[in-house]
């Protein structure tokens, strides 16, 4: 990644309130950071701190309440195909089959495309996605790391040119999740994209990313911004390397701080916090399945 | 073999209940009509007497009461649904109407329309409305906002959001709402029936029980449980081939 790369998004003094029973609770605070074209950026921070309401910003869903966060230069109105987005809980549609919830976002005015040609692209995200035995299967059949790739491959079927993806793979057991991991990278590499990833994982975030930036605990403010050094593509045998240790404890000590931080909040997010911390130190991913 | 021995055995139970009670001597003999008796009588009005006239008059009313009862249901119950905070205004009203057995409402009915076929469908329309209405409600408020939010970063449009994504995710409480409406209905046939009907199995009833046909009124009631029941199956073998992608089927 070279720092000539022009910044796609850039967020500049944003700050994020939201109104609760007792007045505004301030969830983002003052946070500036730019995302260049191409990187990989992973955000790590404890539950609750803010992390999503960050990508429902470049989403388009949510507005904030000062500062200003730019897409190419200009705000943000709204959501848009330009920005493809994971949910944490993938939406699925479950009234269409695989293959039309593939095919759902082509068929729209928006990315009007020709039936051959669509046809084609569904059915070679299909093969990419290990999807194609369960093209005519409604969803309420998938594991959850079928739905976890149909939503990646909807999501991908209309060529954005971001990828926002909150958690996605914090439900799947450790080898599908390390498989999906090696996917994304494949499938990356293949279409340059810019992604912004929110995990719990360290482990994760330092595979897959160009840089991560650590999240404090609630309201969240950019703790730290940390390079990843390694070269993509990136293989497996990383995970085992010297550096690659040093880089995750370090890492790891800084999200740490951070989630006990959070965990000494008395809101209702604070047992799932103190959860994340036990999984941490046992070098697990929060959240996810053990 | 096994299941069609399962689906029996309960129905069996209640005839041989029925007919033990009858010849048991408990109980009078002229005022509980064999199962035998009553078949007879079923095939006497089957053949020579009102019977066909009578269910296809009652089976008119209700698919009238009901097509406009749930043609309202849908649109209200869709917006009640949608706009969560209109709702919490409207909620208590309908709880209100919905409260009120329709049999009160029949002198009213009587003084505003009258006592020609519209009185009875009204009955029924009324009936069907609110039943159906609170289905509709209580099922769109439950459909995920994240489907929306889904379409929309795929780039759609507000109206495509309506055809693509809001209607498939109505279709299945539409016929939830049309299922729960024709039951309430069918439970609301005999009263709609009291107003002067000449025929129809409400009124098949009413004109009996004046003359003490104990067999006649047990053909009208079987015969309004038996034609509910059936609608109710064609509506489930309905939802099960459109809404196949439901997780639980109705
Ligand atoms: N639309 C909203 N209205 C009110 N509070 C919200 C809204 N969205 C998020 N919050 C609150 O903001 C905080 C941060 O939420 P979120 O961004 O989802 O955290 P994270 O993704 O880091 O776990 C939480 O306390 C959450 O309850
Ligand atoms: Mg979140």
């Amino acid at each position: 990644m070279t720092t000539a790369a022009p910044v796609r998004i850039a967020f500049d003094h944003v700050s994020v309130e939201f109104a609760s029973a007792r007045g505004t609770m301030r969830v983002v605070d003052d946070v500036t950071y730019d995302i260049r074209d191409g990187e990989f950026v992973s955000i790590i921070g404890p539950s609750g701190c803010g992390k999503t309401t960050m990508m429902n910003i470049v989403a388009g869903f949510v507005q904030p309440t000062s500062g200003s966060v730019l897409l190419d230069g200009a705000p943000i109105k709204g959501p848009g195909p330009d920005r493809g987005v994971m949910f944490q809980e993938y939406g699925v549609f479950p009234w269409l089959s695989v293959r039309d919830n593939i095919a759902f976002g082509l068929k729209l005015a928006a990315n009007r495309t020709p039936e051959a040609a669509r046809d084609e692209i569904v059915n070679r995200y299909m093969r990419l996605m290990g999807l194609a035995d369960f093209a005519d299967a409604w969803p309420k059949t998938l594991s959850g790391g079928m739905r976890q790739r149909l939503a990646l491959a909807r999501a991908y079927a209309v060529r954005p040119q971001f990828l926002l993806m909150d958690e996605p793979f914090g439900a799947l057991d450790a080898q599908t999740r390390s498989a999906m991991q090696d996917l994304l990278l494949e499938v990356l590499a293949a279409e340059g994209k810019t992604v912004m990833l929110i995990t719990h994982s360290v482990e994760e975030a330092i595979y897959l990313s160009s840089r991560i930036i650590v999240m404090s605990a609630r309201p969240t403010r950019v703790r730290e911004i940390i390079d990843v050094p390694f070269p993509y593509p990136r293989q497996e045998a990383l995970h085992e390397t010297r550096e690659f240790n040093e880089l995750r404890s370090h890492v790891r000590e800084l999200v740490m701080l951070e989630y006990a931080a959070q965990a000494r909040q008395t809101t209702p997010a604070a047992p799932r916090a103190a959860d994340d911390i036990g999984r941490i130190r046992r070098g697990k991913p929060p959240g996810g399945a053990s | 073999m096994l299941r069609i021995a399962l689906i029996a055995a309960p129905w069996l139970l209640v005839v041989a209940l029925w007919w033990l009670v009858s010849i048991s001597g408990l109980v009078n003999p002229g005022l509980v009509p064999t199962p035998p008796q009553v078949g007879l009588k079923f095939w006497q009005l089957l053949t020579a007497g009102s019977l066909p006239v009578d269910i296809a008059m009652s089976t008119g009313r209700v698919f009238a009461g009901v097509a406009l009862g749930i043609a309202l249901a849908v649109p209200v119950g869709f917006v009640l649904g949608w706009y969560r905070n209109i709702r919490g205004f409207i909620d208590p009203l309908l709880n209100f109407f919905r409260a009120l057995p329709p049999i009160a409402l029949i002198p009213l009915v009587i003084v505003y329309f009258g006592i020609g076929e519209p009185a009875k469908i009204i009955i029924l329309f009324y009936a069907s409305f609110f039943a159906g209405v609170i289905v509709m409600y209580e099922g769109i408020a439950q459909i995920s906002p994240l489907y929306v939010r889904v379409a929309r970063t795929l780039g759609a449009t507000d109206s495509e959001l309506f055809r693509k994504v809001i209607v498939p995710l109505t279709v299945p409480h539409m016929l939830t709402a049309l299922r729960v409406a024709l039951g309430v209905a069918w439970a609301t046939l005999v009263a709609s029936e009291l107003i002067a009907a000449q025929r129809g199995l409400g009124a098949l009833i009413q004109n009996a029980s004046a003359f003490f046909q104990l067999d006649v009124i047990y053909v009208g009631i079987i015969c309004i449980g038996v034609i509910a029941l059936a609608m109710d199956f064609a509506i489930r073998a309905l939802a099960r081939r459109f809404v196949a992608w439901q997780d639980r089927i109705a």
